[in-house]
This record gives structure tokens, C-alpha cells and sequence, in this order.
């Protein structure tokens, strides 16, 4: 299988390279059959793709201990659903997942658009196969999965006979859909760039690069979204130390594409509209899918000292070489077609639909800047010093919280200015009310105690923008009431339902509002230390926990050393929690479970921090997280927003229902319908 | 012409006030990566910066005292003896033998004061792609999260 597997794999190299230097003859030919067979040899690529995968995942699940990466990856009392997850637990086999994600959405492409855009299309088969052809030559000849043990350069792996097993981080199930859906965002962000890069060297006329790639891109922005939250959600529930987000290189190799892509996924809209910013489009993204392929590079050779990183590799090289190849041949493709891309229209004014879109763009990529020098600082500052100076989160928080908030500002006003110029007197329409309800909100919380400037001013805000996509949705279900006379929340969905990508995007916005509320509750984080004997107690803010028993429990794969903790809330027990330590059997790896209790309001965060060496009592500790659970809430509701986004408008069909009736608009109706106007779309 | 002076005059007041903010967050934050033959090279005023040294485990020396444990990492044939006294717990991954990361001051007995201590296991080929490590690595003494 391993044989079959690697000549899969060789024969998708071959195919991919036919497909790369067939498309560009069939560009300057224009000859239909030879359009044909490399769209074919694309096809046939993915296709050997999945089979290699395939070929790896099997021989995982029949336990081929003669196989390298098998061997240091698994062992035989892995269970199933981490014996998949092991294909993408180390280098190479991450790598050759890259491709297969790659594959699907590149298929995906090929068989959607088979009969469409007959002039770009060629183009960007040509751009997928040269992203297909790097990711083969790593796959091949680099980094292959399919190394037996005895290869020379194998030696390294420790090797049993059962299998080396899957390091125990792995071991928990978010670790089984986190790096899938990361690793969706950073192969998908390839589509858009190769439309893009594309259409540019075609110079396709129109911005129908833009409507085809919009699609693709939210899905790939999507999964981007979900990964980040995933990883963030795994390292809260698994490291143990009480928080979700340590600006890791790792961590923030994976924010900068999705920085640079939600900027884009904005921009985008003012070239529809309004024809501006066409370079500046282009050129997001490149540097997205330029961010992804660097994300990739970082997570994977350890270029800067990260406890994510992996043992340095010999693929570093390779990734720089591809990016300075990619960035040329963006920056030729620029210089040659550059006057295609010029702008049709010029600012109007500061207060305006246009402008918002401006300083939104401006704010992400400064974010992105300073995510990116402060995650690559040991590196330049060596180069330029020859002292390897890092930066640590004080840097990455003191630039990126006000970023943060002055974008959830504009979140909540920009989507509400008119195109062109906006009057004072809509203004006040829009935003009195908001701004008043969220300056009580912040009123009120000030009265409790809630003192903490940036998390203040992140609640104002919330409600600010909550209120304003709230009145939206009201205003919106209004006017279609009038009409159609179904009830608010009925005419709310019709409303969703008839401009998707307009109200998908405010269901988004409303998610990151969420997820601005848990992130402002780390100001008032809390945490108690205490080692401890049965039947002792500690107090953490209104709980009070006992440890009344400890047990060490063997399971299949490792033995699990467990504390019963009994809370307690005003001396009424409540609940029991059982944060454990697990020590598994093949590698003698420790892991650490945590025990949480998540309400809306706090989490309950308790770890077994273990044994203290003096003493012999086992440590607990534990933390009070308030409103942490908002984020994870309003990462679903962005999920679910995004979808609603992807969906086809609908025509009205309240209306039709309402037929019967004539229809007469009412006076309001139609002034609220020219504010619906000045919408998203 | 008015107009985009408007525009400059808002880019330039938002860069320069964030620049202003990362300047600071750098000063207060940058951390030296020197290796342990370096630290006897270093000046009196580069000794007194915040520095974060790799070395590896020696084998049986690690000590615990109450709110301190103590330990030797070697490197290119010299050691450096490191106390470490954060409040959280040390990273599962850190035993003898394994790859130790400490952040922290040099004192004046030329004992390493280290807040964090990363650690990965050396029996292996590949370093967790996680790490427990991160309890030290961006712990209780830098709240850290967004």
C-alpha cells in the first residue's frame, strides 16, 4: 500500500506538471482540445491526490508499524476517530493533507466552471496546478509519508513495535476538527488568488473575477474563522492554563491571512459598486494566499522559537523559494497589466459608505502589519543585529485591542452610510438611538463596578452595534409587514431571505459582537492556587471546592489520575468536577484534562496541576473566567451567518403570499426602503 | 484637495498613535535569545536584559523547594544553574534530558531567575505542537489573551 501510495502521488506530480505547462500552451494555442485535456489532467491530479490520502489513512488503520510516519504517529490501541486525526499530527503528513484540501476545492472549481468562463479559466487551471505542483514536489520528494523505517533519514523515530502513539495534545476531539477546518481556510484562500491572478494576466474584462471568487473566498474566510476559534477553544480546554490565546507564532500565523481575507471580503464591495480599489483588491489577494502559504511555512519548520513548532526541516528552503517565485510573478502579472485595474471613481467625502470601507481596510492590514513584525521580530531583528530579539503579548495587546475596537466601531457604522456622502440628518436617525442605549449600557456596568477602560469601552460598543444591526432587522421586517401582514420574526427571515449577503453579514457582524463580549471579560479573569488533601476546601469567587477523593484509573491507552472535586455555592453542593491527569502508556507523555463549568456569565476552570514534591498533596488549580463562553457562542453565530451569506437571494415571497390584498406602500414603507438601500448590496 | 488632506490628517493620527502604542509594548516586552556560552561574553548592561536561553536538562538535577525549583541546563559544554519560582505549575514535558526554553533576568551570582520555562521532550523527533509548555509560556504572570 505505501508503494501504491507513493506512486499515487508521483503520478499526481506528473499530471499536475502536465496541467501547469499543457495550460499554458493550450493559453497561446487556443486550441479546444488542448483546454480540454488540462482541465482533464486537473481532474486526474485530485483524483491521485485523495488516492494517496487514502493509501496513508489506510495503512494507519491496519496498523503498518513498517512505515515511518505510521510509527511515530500512532499505536494500536489508538482509538479510530484518532487514527484519522493522526494523518495531520505531524510534518509530512500535514503536508500531503495540504494537498488533498487543496484537491477538493481545486475539483470543486474545475467541475463547477467546466462549461463556464471559457477565456479565464485556462488561466487559473494554470495558477492551481503551480500551487498543486509546489505542494507535490514537498509531498514527493521533500517530505514523503510513505518512508519505510529502515530509510536512512528515518533513524530519528523511536521506534516499538506497537507504535509510538499519537502525542497525547492530540488526543482530545477538537484536535480532530481544528486543524481540518484551519487548514480548509489556508488551501481555500488559493481559489480567490488564482481568480485573481487570473483574471489579471487574461485582462478579463469586468468585475466578474469578483462575483465568481466572492463565493469561494467566504468559505474559505469561514473555515479560517472556525479553525482560529477551534484552536483557540482546544488550547483553553487542553494546555491547562487558563486562557485561549497566547500570541504564539503559530496562533498568529493563522490571524494574518484571516486579517488580510476579511479586509478583502470588505474591499471588495467598493469595487463592485463603486469600481475603486481595483489594485488595492488584487493585491489582497495575493498577500492573503501569500499569508496562507507563509502560515503554513511558520506552523511547519519552526523559524521562529514556538512551542507549536516543529523540529527544523528541510522544507524552509523550499517555502521561501516558493513565496519570493509567487510574489514575482504577482508583481510581473502587476506591472505588465497595470493599467487594466485602474479606478473609475474617487472619494466623495470623510462621512461615507466609501471612506468607512477605507479606514476599515487600513485598520486590518495595520493589524496585520504589526501581527506579522512582532511574529517574525526574532528573525529580522538577527538579521539586521545579529541579536534575536522577540516581542511578547504586551506588544501584540497594547496595538491590536484598540485596532480591535475602533473596527467594532466601524462595524457598527459603516454598513449604515450612504454611498458617496452621508447627511447629518440620516446620521442621527441611524445612530442616536444606539449610541444612547450603548452609553447607558456603559453607565450602568460603570455603576457596578465594571472600571477596566478597554473592556468598558468594548461593552459601549457592543451594544452600540448591536442595537444598530437590531434596528436594521426591525426597520427591514417593518416595511415587508406592511406589505404582507405576517408577523416581525416571519418578516425578519423574508427580509434575510431576500438580500442574503446584506443581513448573512450583519448575522456576522452580530456574531463578532459575541465574540467582543468574551474577549472583554479577560480583563476580570481570576485564579487560585492551593495544594490540598482530602476533604480540604479553597474559594474561588462564589464557589467553594472540596477535594474529596483522588483516583488513579487505567484505561485502554493511558492511566488517568483523577481528582472528585464537589463545588459548592453558598454551602449547597452543585456539581462535580474531575480534572484529571492521564500518563500514556507507549511514549510515558503526560496530558492534562480540564474540568469546566461554562455559563454565559463565567466559566469554572479547574486543573490538577499536580503533585507538590514537598508535600505529596496534589495541587489545584483553579480559574473564574468571566463571559468566556461568548466567544465560542459567537463563533457559531459567524459560522451561521456566513452560510445564510452563501445562500442565493430569494424573491419575495411574502408578498406573492399576500397578493390577494392590494398592495399599497405605505409613506414610511418607502423611506425605510431607500435606508434599505444604502445597505450592503 | 481638501478632501483627501482630511483623509491624510485621520490615516496619519490613527498610525502614529498606534506606532506610539506598539513602541511601547516593544519596550516593554522585547526578550534577548542568547545561548548559555553567551551570557559570559555579555556587558553589565546587556546582563541586566530580559533574555530568554535554550539548553538542555542535566540529567538529576532537578530540585524542588518550597516556591522554587531548581535545575542545570546545558549547552555547547556549559552550564547554567536556573531557579525558577513562577507561580505556574512546570510543563509536563519538562523532566531530565528534555529541551528546556527559560525566560527571565540573569541575577548577580550568575544564577538564571527564570518567570517561564518552556520544555520539550527530547525523545522524540518532532516537539509538541502544542505544548503543555504554553502554562509557561504565556502563563498567569502575562494575562495575555486578546
Amino acid at each position: 500500500m505505501d508503494v501504491f501510495g507513493s506512486f499515487a502521488l508521483l503520478l499526481a506530480f506528473v499530471c499536475a506538471v502536465y496541467a501547469f505547462v499543457g495550460g499554458i500552451a493550450a493559453i497561446i494555442t487556443r486550441h479546444p482540445l488542448l483546454v480540454k485535456s488540462t482541465r482533464q489532467a486537473g481532474m486526474a491530479t485530485c483524483g491521485l491526490i485523495f488516492l494517496g490520502t487514502f493509501c496513508l489513512e489506510y495503512l494507519f488503520f491496519t496498523d503498518n508499524f513498517s512505515i515511518a510516519y505510521v510509527v511515530s504517529h500512532s499505536n494500536r490501541d489508538l482509538s479510530t476517530f484518532y487514527k484519522v486525526a493522526a494523518l495531520w499530527s505531524g510534518m509530512e503528513g500535514s503536508l500531503l493533507f495540504w494537498s488533498f484540501l487543496l484537491a477538493v476545492y481545486v475539483l470543486s472549481v474545475l467541475i463547477t466552471y467546466r462549461n463556464k468562463n471559457g477565456e479565464l479559466m485556462p488561466y487559473v487551471g494554470v495558477v492551481m496546478a503551480g500551487v498543486q505542483i509546489f505542494f507535490l514536489t514537498l509531498n514527493n520528494f521533500v517530505e514523503s509519508p510513505f518512508k519505510a523505517l529502515a530509510v536512512s533519514g528515518a533513524t530519528d523515530y523511536f521506534t516499538r513495535a506497537d507504535g509510538n502513539g499519537l502525542n497525547p495534545l492530540l488526543q482530545y476531539p477538537e484536535m480532530v476538527i481544528h486543524p481540518p477546518n484551519l487548514y480548509s481556510g489556508y488551501t481555500g484562500f488559493t481559489i480567490p488568488f488564482a481568480f485573481a491572478l487570473g483574471a489579471l494576466l487574461a485582462r478579463y474584462p469586468g468585475e466578474k473575477w469578483i462575483h465568481l471568487t466572492r463565493k469561494w473566498a467566504m468559505i474559505a474566510w469561514m473555515f479560517q474563522s472556525l479553525g482560529i476559534l477551534l484552536g483557540a477553544h482546544w488550547a483553553y480546554a487542553v494546555l491547562g492554563w487558563g486562557g485561549y490565546w497566547g500570541w504564539d507564532p503559530v496562533e498568529n500565523a493563522s490571524l494574518l491571512p484571516w486579517l488580510t481575507g476579511t479586509a478583502f471580503l470588505h474591499s471588495v464591495m467598493m469595487q463592485e459598486k463603486r469600481g475603486m480599489m481595483k489594485v488595492w483588491n488584487v493585491w489582497l489577494v495575493f498577500c492573503t494566499f501569500l499569508l496562507c502559504i507563509l502560515g503554513t511555512f511558520i506552523t511547519r519548520s519552526g523559524v521562529v522559537n514556538s512551542v507549536h513548532a516543529f523540529a527544523q526541516s528541510n522544507t524552509s528552503s523550499w517555502f521561501v523559494g516558493f513565496i519570493v517565485i509567487t510574489l514575482l510573478v504577482c508583481f510581473g502579472a502587476y506591472l505588465k497589466n497595470r493599467d487594466y485595474l485602474k479606478s473609475e471613481n474617487q472619494l466623495d467625502s470623510v462621512i461615507s459608505r466609501e471612506s468607512s470601507f477605507l479606514f476599515n481596510n487600513l485598520l486590518f492590514l495595520v493589524a496585520c502589519i504589526a501581527v506579522l513584525s512582532g511574529t517574525l521580530f526574532p528573525v529580522f531583528s538577527e538579521w539586521f543585529t545579529g541579536d534575536r530579539i522577540s516581542v511578547g503579548a504586551p506588544f501584540f495587546n497594547k496595538v491590536n485591542i484598540p485596532i480591535g475596537l475602533l473596527i467594532l466601531f466601524l462595524t457598527g457604522v459603516g454598513p449604515l452610510l450612504a454611498w458617496r456622502k452621508t447627511s447629518t440628518e440620516s446620521l442621527t436617525r441611524n445612530f442616536g438611538r444606539p449610541l444612547l442605549i450603548g452609553l447607558v449600557a456603559g453607565g450602568v456596568a460603570f455603576a457596578f463596578g465594571f472600571r477596566a477602560f478597554y473592556s468598558l469601552m468594548s461593552l459601549i460598543l457592543c451594544v452600540f452595534v448591536a442595537a444598530t444591526i437590531l434596528l436594521e432587522f426591525y426597520r427591514g421586517a417593518k416595511v415587508i409587514r406592511a406589505r404582507a401582514g405576517a408577523s416581525l420574526p416571519a418578516c425578519a427571515i423574508d427580509l434575510t431571505m431576500r438580500n442574503t449577503r446584506r443581513y448573512g453579514g450583519y448575522i456576522i457582524h452580530m456574531g463578532m459582537v459575541f465574540v467582543f463580549i468574551g474577549l472583554a471579560g479577560a480583563a476580570f479573569n481570576r485564579d487560585v492556587q492551593k495544594a490540598m488533601q482530602v476533604g480540604q476546601t479553597m474559594e474561588i469567587g462564589p464557589y467553594t471546592l472540596m477535594l474529596q477523593e483522588v483516583e488513579t484509573k487505567p484505561e485502554r491507552n493511558y492511566t488517568a489520575q483523577r481528582m472528585l472535586v464537589e463545588v459548592l455555592r453558598d454551602n449547597k453542593p452543585m456539581m462535580m468536577l474531575f480534572p484529571e491527569k492521564r500518563n500514556f502508556i507507549t511514549n510515558k507523555e503526560n496530558g492534562t484534562m480540564v474540568a469546566i463549568y461554562s455559563t454565559l456569565k463565567e466559566d469554572l476552570y479547574v486543573v490538577f496541576a499536580g503533585i507538590d514534591p514537598e508535600t505529596q498533596m496534589p495541587v489545584i488549580h483553579a480559574f473564574l473566567n468571566p463571559l468566556v463562553k461568548w466567544i465560542w457562542f459567537g463563533g457559531v453565530v459567524v459560522v451561521f451567518g456566513t452560510l445564510v451569506a452563501l445562500l442565493p437571494n430569494r424573491r419575495s415571497v411574502l408578498v406573492l403570499a399576500g397578493a390577494p390584498q392590494p398592495v399599497q406602500p405605505l409613506p414610511q414603507a418607502v423611506t425605510s426602503s431607500v435606508a434599505l438601500r444604502e445597505g450592503h448590496d | 484637495m481638501k478632501k483627501q488632506a482630511k483623509f491624510g490628517v485621520g490615516i496619519g493620527v490613527i498610525l502614529v498613535a498606534l506606532g506610539f502604542l506598539a513602541w511601547l509594548g516593544y519596550g516593554e516586552s522585547k526578550t534577548y535569545y542568547h545561548t548559555i556560552a553567551e551570557l559570559q561574553t555579555l556587558n553589565s548592561s546587556q546582563r541586566s536584559q530580559r533574555m530568554r536561553v535554550g539548553g538542555t536538562v542535566a540529567q538529576g538535577s532537578i530540585r524542588h523547594f518550597s516556591g522554587r525549583v531548581d535545575f542545570v541546563l546545558e549547552g555547547e559544554g556549559k552550564a547554567l544553574p536556573v531557579s525558577y519560582g513562577g507561580s505556574d505549575p512546570l510543563p509536563d514535558t519538562f523532566v531530565d534530558k528534555s529541551q528546556a526554553l527559560v525566560e527571565g533576568h540573569l541575577g548577580s551570582d550568575g544564577r538564571f531567575v527564570a518567570e517561564h520555562v518552556q520544555a520539550k521532550c527530547a525523545s522524540k523527533y518532532e516537539a509538541a505542537p502544542g505544548g503543555d509548555t504554553k502554562g509557561a509560556a504565556a502563563g498567569s504572570t502575562q494575562p495575555s489573551s486578546m
